[in-house]
């Protein structure tokens, strides 16, 4: 009795500092990345002054940002104010908890994991809204309402092609549906859910509000949208859940449709071992794309998201939901058998 | 049969990937950035920075006073006050530029008779107390007799073109 409640409070005590700091560390280095990789796709340096290359770039914009001082808007609810960028960054970090970075490594081996994630990336809007509305700012107000209707609105498109996944899967479970794709590359749902693998990897970048979706940024006409009355560590912590959201997007479009920790290998030799490099190194790609796209494409109007989402996304999964099905019964293709 | 291929062309977001490997080969290109402190790029012998005042090579001071400088300033940037040396020459005995109001046009140099009042290429400078933006007739001159090979040099070089 005692060491299982040793186990559960010490052991994960453990796990969930290591994936925490991770991420923090992660987004930390994907801050620099971003801006390396941006400044090199604009024929730029980048930074370069903060320690050699400027490694230690990330560090000194964490100081400042926390040294700073929070100014609170005058007539801001402050209580809400406050709570705003905690749920963000909270639900951000709980989705977390049921990622498996390899076999067996896993916080919370939940067999609802995908229902979960899902559920958590779509509280994250909770915290943007209220940020908006507690700012006492038009701007701000602005911000949160393009934001919370632009992630409405793709999360019934992410919903589906995650349907997709789970037809394909039959499984809720991250991990068991990183099993289902075991045997090399051409095992990976990526092939027989193409286009719901593009249709959530832009649905994804849409949710974290990235370019080319960052209306509800949009520093060319509301200044920084939800967060403009932000400052120091409660800014901070926005910055961090949206590069947390942004990673946690990449490592589910690796887990669901490249076979997560599976090498696209088949054989024996040590390049075909599962591993988390594997999973790490799949995740960076989604990453990269990232800041590829914002380094390329610019800015949707609002009602050209809206037709995106909604009269394209939302059509094609319904219709690929149904070839998937048909796949899956009649087991069509190398992936059913 | 056209419009088919234009929705087949923007479902397989053709543009889109067009753009992105156009990005992609930007990457890869060689960055031409200068480093500032470390590297700098070359300047013109014509450029016009700070100011000095020069010195003849006995050491007597160029100006003589003759105010045209202050009178061509289009900012009102230099104030001259002037008086009868011991010796009897007509010389300043204030000279000062106010470095926020000059808009480093060059009349100055242009209206010199005696080449005395230059600009030098010296253009990395600051000022950290309050009224040290008004640069006095010794500053001027210190930095006239501190740079004097440049300033000759560059006034050397573009001789021919005047």
């Amino acid at each position: 009795m005692i060491e299982t409640l040793n186990f559960l409070i010490f052991d994960n005590l453990i796990y969930i500092l290591a994936i925490v700091l991770g991420v923090i560390l992660t987004v930390a280095y994907l801050t620099y990345f971003e801006r390396k990789v941006i400044a090199f796709m604009h024929v730029r340096m980048g930074p370069n002054r903060v320690g050699p290359r400027g490694l230690l770039q990330p560090f000194a914009d964490v100081l400042k940002l926390l040294t700073k001082e929070i100014i609170f808007p005058k007539n801001a609810n402050k209580f809400l104010f406050l709570i705003a960028p905690i749920i963000t960054l909270a639900t951000a970090f709980a989705a977390w908890a049921v990622v498996p970075f390899q076999d067996g490594w896993v916080l919370a081996d939940i067999n609802a994991g995908l229902v979960y994630v899902l559920a958590m990336t779509s509280l994250g809007v909770y915290g943007v809204i209220i940020a908006g509305w507690a700012s006492n700012s038009k701007y701000a107000l602005l911000g949160a309402l393009r934001s919370a209707a632009q992630i409405v609105s793709y999360e019934i498109a992410m919903g589906f092609a995650l349907v997709g996944v789970l037809v394909a899967a039959g499984t809720l479970n991250l991990s068991d549906i990183v099993r289902a794709q075991e045997g090399g590359l051409i095992n990976w749902y990526v092939w027989p859910l193409l286009p719901l693998f593009v249709i959530y990897y832009i649905s994804g970048v849409a949710e974290t509000n990235r370019a080319p979706f960052d209306v509800a940024e949009g520093e060319s006409e509301i200044v920084a949208g939800f967060h403009v009355e932000y400052s120091g560590a409660a800014f901070a912590l926005f910055f961090l859940g949206e590069y947390a959201n942004m990673i946690i997007i990449s490592a589910l479009t690796a887990i669901m449709f490249l076979g997560g920790w599976y090498s696209p290998f088949t054989g024996d030799s040590w390049i075909a071992q599962p591993s988390i490099f594997w999973f790490l190194g799949k995740t960076s790609i989604f990453l990269y794309a990232f800041f590829w796209f914002r380094a390329s494409l610019p800015r949707y109007r609002y009602d050209q998201i809206m037709r995106l989402g909604w009269k394209v996304f939302i059509p094609i999964t319904i219709v690929w939901i149904m070839v998937v099905a048909v796949m899956k019964v009649y087991h069509i293709g190398p992936w059913w058998n | 049969m056209t419009k088919i291929l234009k929705y087949l062309k923007s479902l397989t977001l053709n543009e889109i990937r067009k753009g992105l490997f156009l990005t992609q080969k930007y990457f890869f290109k060689r960055k031409f950035t200068v480093r500032y402190p470390e590297e700098k790029t070359p300047k013109s012998p014509r450029f016009r920075g700070l100011h000095a005042l020069r010195r003849y090579p006995n050491g007597e001071e160029r100006c003589i006073a003759c105010k045209l400088c202050e009178a061509v300033c289009p900012a009102a940037a230099i104030t001259i006050d002037s008086d009868v040396r011991e010796d009897g020459s007509r010389r300043t005995t204030k000279y000062e530029i106010d470095l926020f109001k000059c808009i480093y046009c060059g009349f100055c140099e242009e209206s010199c008779p005696v080449d005395s009042i230059v600009e030098t290429d010296i253009h990395e400078y600051h000022f950290e107390s309050k009224g040290k933006n008004v640069m006095t007739k010794e500053q001027l001159l210190a930095i006239g007799d501190m740079y004097e090979e440049q300033i000759a040099g560059a006034r050397q070089q573009d001789a021919k073109y005047r």
